[in-house]
């Protein structure tokens, strides 16, 4: 088995890198691909308590890339899915403990026994970011309909296609999809936000899913259970769509239009 | 085989007169046009003319010309209009000798001017192409010659050239043509929604441009030392 690198990167923060790290992840083991999510925001590790499993983490990535653990003995299996491992990140240490190297060899390993491997990015530009981008085959963009995240997207999918390994031994390029997350139709209607348009006409990459602003997610976040496992909310089928578009499904674009509210809604003031 | 030992490019060098480092003021003046474009100057090559400046004769004099521009941070490689004794001196300073300014650099020299000389094929200076859109923090530079664009240069992204550049995108960052101070070099564009235009130093930002012009295809170029904004 050689798995495929994903990385879920942005620039910006807070656009949703991690919660839709959990939901593609989540996607895809639910697809039935053996799965493994690795947080790479060292020192400020979030994705064990949006996978819900922050109470089992014993080792982690970095204690791996120092060879003070084994890698199945830092994985975590979840408690939903067969297919899905959560690999978290330590909290005590920093970026610069991500030594290359050894990030590599614990890839390499990954590969053996994953389908995927979803990299969630930190913020930024440095060298976090530029760590978890490296060695990526594909890349997501998580990019909010806002000129600054937008901006900050445009920056790095131009870092990935110089600064990535593809490009650097002149290998076939990074596929480089954007995710589109927290849209609200009706603040769009309003001018307060970019159309899906505007986001794809700037960055020109093929767009993978726009994942419309929820409460759902929130809640989602705040119960430890990745937004794909709800099947009700607008946005955890929206992130089924991506997923199915990644592996190369095609699908018509959902939850670009607000919701309509119906009359008794409308009465009790309830969406 | 030996037609292939020696291959013929055409540079852009930087020529700096002779007298002019005669001037006081000189070192200073220069520090400040480097420290407004320190890329540009970083290792650029420079020839000293030495048209009007007889008084340089001495192996010495070459050694402390270099020596200044060094400070610099330019190279200076080779001399122009040297009288033969000034020839002389600057070959043992190592520098090169360059041919005057032709005034039609399209003419080809006279046969008996290449008779002792190796021939160069006239390389015309090429293009530079970008085809994948110019993201935002990406800088590119046609070093002495035009850049063309086939896709959108982001905001936040910089192009420059020391020729003409023309873009077949949304032009959404900066683009600065006639870098080297080419005064005729123009900008084109298929949409024009710069940050920064500028033509040898002369700029307009984002406010400064035309509202009427915004979003359209557009030249711009120098006239009458003012940069001027027409549709295409």
């Amino acid at each position: 088995m050689a798995g495929k690198v994903i990385v879920l990167t942005s620039g910006k923060g807070g656009v949703g890198k991690t919660t839709s790290a959990a939901a593609i992840a989540g996607g895809l083991a639910l697809r039935g691909h053996r799965t493994v999510v690795i947080d790479f925001d060292v020192g400020l590790r979030n994705l064990d308590l949006i996978m819900g499993c922050e109470r089992r983490v014993v080792f982690d990535f970095i204690n791996v890339i120092n060879g003070d653990a084994k890698l199945n003995q830092a994985l975590i299996k979840d408690k939903r899915n067969d297919n899905l491992f959560i690999f978290p990140t330590s909290q005590t240490r920093d970026k610069d403990a991500l030594k290359r190297d050894g990030v590599e060899r614990v890839l390499e390993e990954l590969k053996d026994s994953f389908d995927y491997i979803v990299c969630d990015s930190p913020a930024g530009i440095e060298h976090g970011a530029l760590t978890a981008m490296y060695f990526a085959d594909s890349a997501i963009i998580v990019t909010n309909p806002e000129v600054s995240s937008v901006r900050d997207s445009d920056r790095i999918i131009g870092l990935l296609a110089s600064k990535s390994r593809r490009a650097e031994f002149n290998l076939e390029p990074v596929a480089v999809h954007l995710l589109l997350a927290r849209y609200s139709p009706e603040r769009v209607r309003k001018g307060e936000m970019l159309t899906v348009e505007d986001v794809k006409e700037i960055l020109s990459i093929p767009l993978l899913g726009v994942i419309p602003e929820s409460e759902s997610v929130l809640r989602a976040s705040n119960t430890g259970t990745p937004i794909v496992f709800d099947e009700e909310s607008p946005a955890g089928r929206a992130y089924h769509d991506a997923v199915a578009r990644f592996l190369g499904e095609q699908r018509e674009l959902r939850f670009l239009q607000p919701e309509r509210r119906s009359f008794f809604r409308a009465l009790f003031g309830r969406a | 085989m030996a037609g292939n030992l020696v291959q013929g490019a055409v540079f852009t060098v930087m020529v700096v007169r002779a007298g002019m480092l005669r001037d006081p003021a000189f070192e200073s003046e220069l520090a400040e046009q480097i420290r407004r474009s320190p890329r540009f100057f970083l290792n650029a090559p420079v020839v000293l003319d030495l048209k009007d400046a007889a008084e340089f004769i001495h192996e010495a004099e070459f050694a402390e010309a270099r020596e200044v521009l060094r400070r610099h941070t330019l190279s200076l490689i080779g001399v122009q209009n040297a009288a033969p004794a000034q020839l002389a001196a600057a070959a043992s300073a190592g520098l090169a000798s360059f041919a005057p300014n032709a005034p039609q650099p399209n003419r080809r020299p006279p046969r008996e001017a290449t008779s002792n000389a190796v021939a160069m094929p006239a390389a015309a200076t090429k293009t530079r192409l970008v085809t994948q859109p110019v993201r935002s923090g990406t800088q590119i530079y046609a070093r002495g010659a035009d850049l063309v664009v086939t896709a959108a240069v982001s905001p936040g992204a910089e192009i420059i050239a020391d020729g003409n550049i023309h873009v077949y995108g949304p032009l959404r960052g900066r683009a600065l043509a006639g870098a080297g101070g080419d005064v005729d070099a123009r900008i084109f564009c298929s949409r024009l929604e710069a940050e920064l235009v500028s033509i040898a130093g002369r700029y307009l930002v984002s406010e400064q441009l035309p509202p009427e012009q915004q979003g359209f295809p557009v030249q711009i170029a120098l006239v009458d030392e003012r940069l001027t904004v027409t549709r295409n």
